[in-house]
């Protein structure tokens, strides 16, 4: 009876183990293992990078499922940062993000596209500058395990391209820079 | 003229640090709500806040000479048809611009060097950073500098109007003594 419950038991995890469970994490903001860069052309000579340095997020993601995944990011607009703080004054203001009026930008999936092995495309609604638009972020997952410290983590890079005037973004910058590229990387922390 | 002033009348020092701090006050101010509306394709983008910054320190300099001629050679003695009222206003609305003005450079130090990056006059030499520890230094600085700007202009704009006042209405030598020509 012990040992038909026993290798009952043994089976069933056998079949488990093989397969990851969907979990979810909390995007790790206390060690700040994750980023949302922004770059954009300054006149067409050269690239301005800047960060978006206070954010808050979650994710669910099941290695196995990966359809299946959500994404969900606030940030506080008003943390950009791109070291000149005349520049960054700008962008804070009307011309720009107006972050007094909006001083937050969100993302929420709404889908999950596998595109290979590892690559997603993730659609969801950015609303940004007080504009929600299904935008597309070409996810990668980069990986998941144990960490050293009794955790449990997994983490991805992602990118995206918006139009500022998509935005209303008022300032135009110029033909090179209608465009601004966002690079996200995270690691989140399971619960 | 001379250089001091007198107990009827200011001195060429004291005419001169008054006209073109002026000058200055109400320049910066229309200089620094132009540049604000440039188009960042404009030939004046970057030179109209340089001119402004820098300008802008050379007055702090100014000021602060100016502070210095104030201890050094009194002004001239009160009207005598200005009563305990109008000298208490007087000394409270110099006072007022005297703080305005110097509130007003300072938050507008504070915006560009809030990174640590120093200001550089002119070319000529540069003004380093020395507080950019305020949470949102930029923003702050940035709302003080232009809600003050206003209140500093008006102000001042009182003022003149005052002088006018005193020219035109009571007749006194008020104005006159603001160009050395009080016994003219």
């Amino acid at each position: 009876m012990l040992k038909k419950t026993l290798t009952a038991l043994a089976l069933g995890s056998a079949l488990l183990a093989g397969q990851a469970m969907a979990a979810d994490y909390v995007i790790d903001k206390q060690g700040q293992h994750a980023f949302v860069n922004f770059k954009i052309s300054h006149l067409g000579y050269s690239w301005l990078w800047g960060t978006f340095k206070d954010f808050d997020g979650t994710f669910s993601f099941d290695a196995a499922k990966p359809e299946a995944s959500k994404v969900s990011v606030t940030l506080k607009t008003a943390s950009l940062d791109s070291n000149h703080a005349e520049r960054d004054k700008h962008l804070r203001g009307e011309d720009f993000l107006n972050v007094a009026k909006h001083p937050t930008a969100t993302f929420e999936s709404t889908s999950v596209k596998s595109t290979g092995e590892g690559t997603a495309d993730i659609t969801g609604n950015l609303t940004l500058n007080g504009v929600t638009k299904p935008v597309v972020i070409a996810a990668k997952f980069l990986g998941e395990g144990d960490d050293p410290w009794g955790g449990y983590r997994a983490g991805f890079e992602g990118s995206t391209t918006l139009k500022l005037k998509d935005f209303d973004i008022k300032m135009d910058l110029g033909p090179a820079s209608q465009t601004v590229d966002l690079i996200i990387s995270v690691e989140g922390v399971r619960q | 003229m001379q250089w001091r002033n007198t107990s009827r009348n200011y001195g060429l020092t004291s005419i001169l640090l008054h006209w073109i701090g002026a000058l200055a006050v109400f320049g910066l101010f229309g200089l620094g709500l132009w540049m604000v509306g440039l188009n960042y394709y404009s030939s004046w983008y970057r030179t109209a806040p340089n001119i402004h910054k820098s300008i802008g320190i050379l007055l702090f300099l100014l000021m602060l000479v100016r502070l210095l001629w104030r201890f050094l050679s009194a002004g001239p003695a009160p009207l005598a048809s200005h009563g305990a009222a109008i000298r208490l206003m007087t000394r409270l609305g110099h006072g007022l611009l005297y703080l305005g003005i110097f509130a007003v450079m300072l938050s507008g130090y504070l915006i560009s060097t809030a990174d640590g990056r120093p200001i550089s006059v002119f070319g000529w030499f540069e003004v380093p950073a020395l507080l950019t520890s305020i949470p949102n230094q930029e923003d702050v600085a940035g709302l003080v500098h232009e809600y003050l700007a206003w209140g500093l202009v008006i102000l001042a704009g009182l003022h003149g109007l005052a002088a006018l006042k005193h020219h035109f209405i009571d007749r006194d030598p008020t104005l006159l003594r603001m160009f050395g020509r009080a016994d003219a």
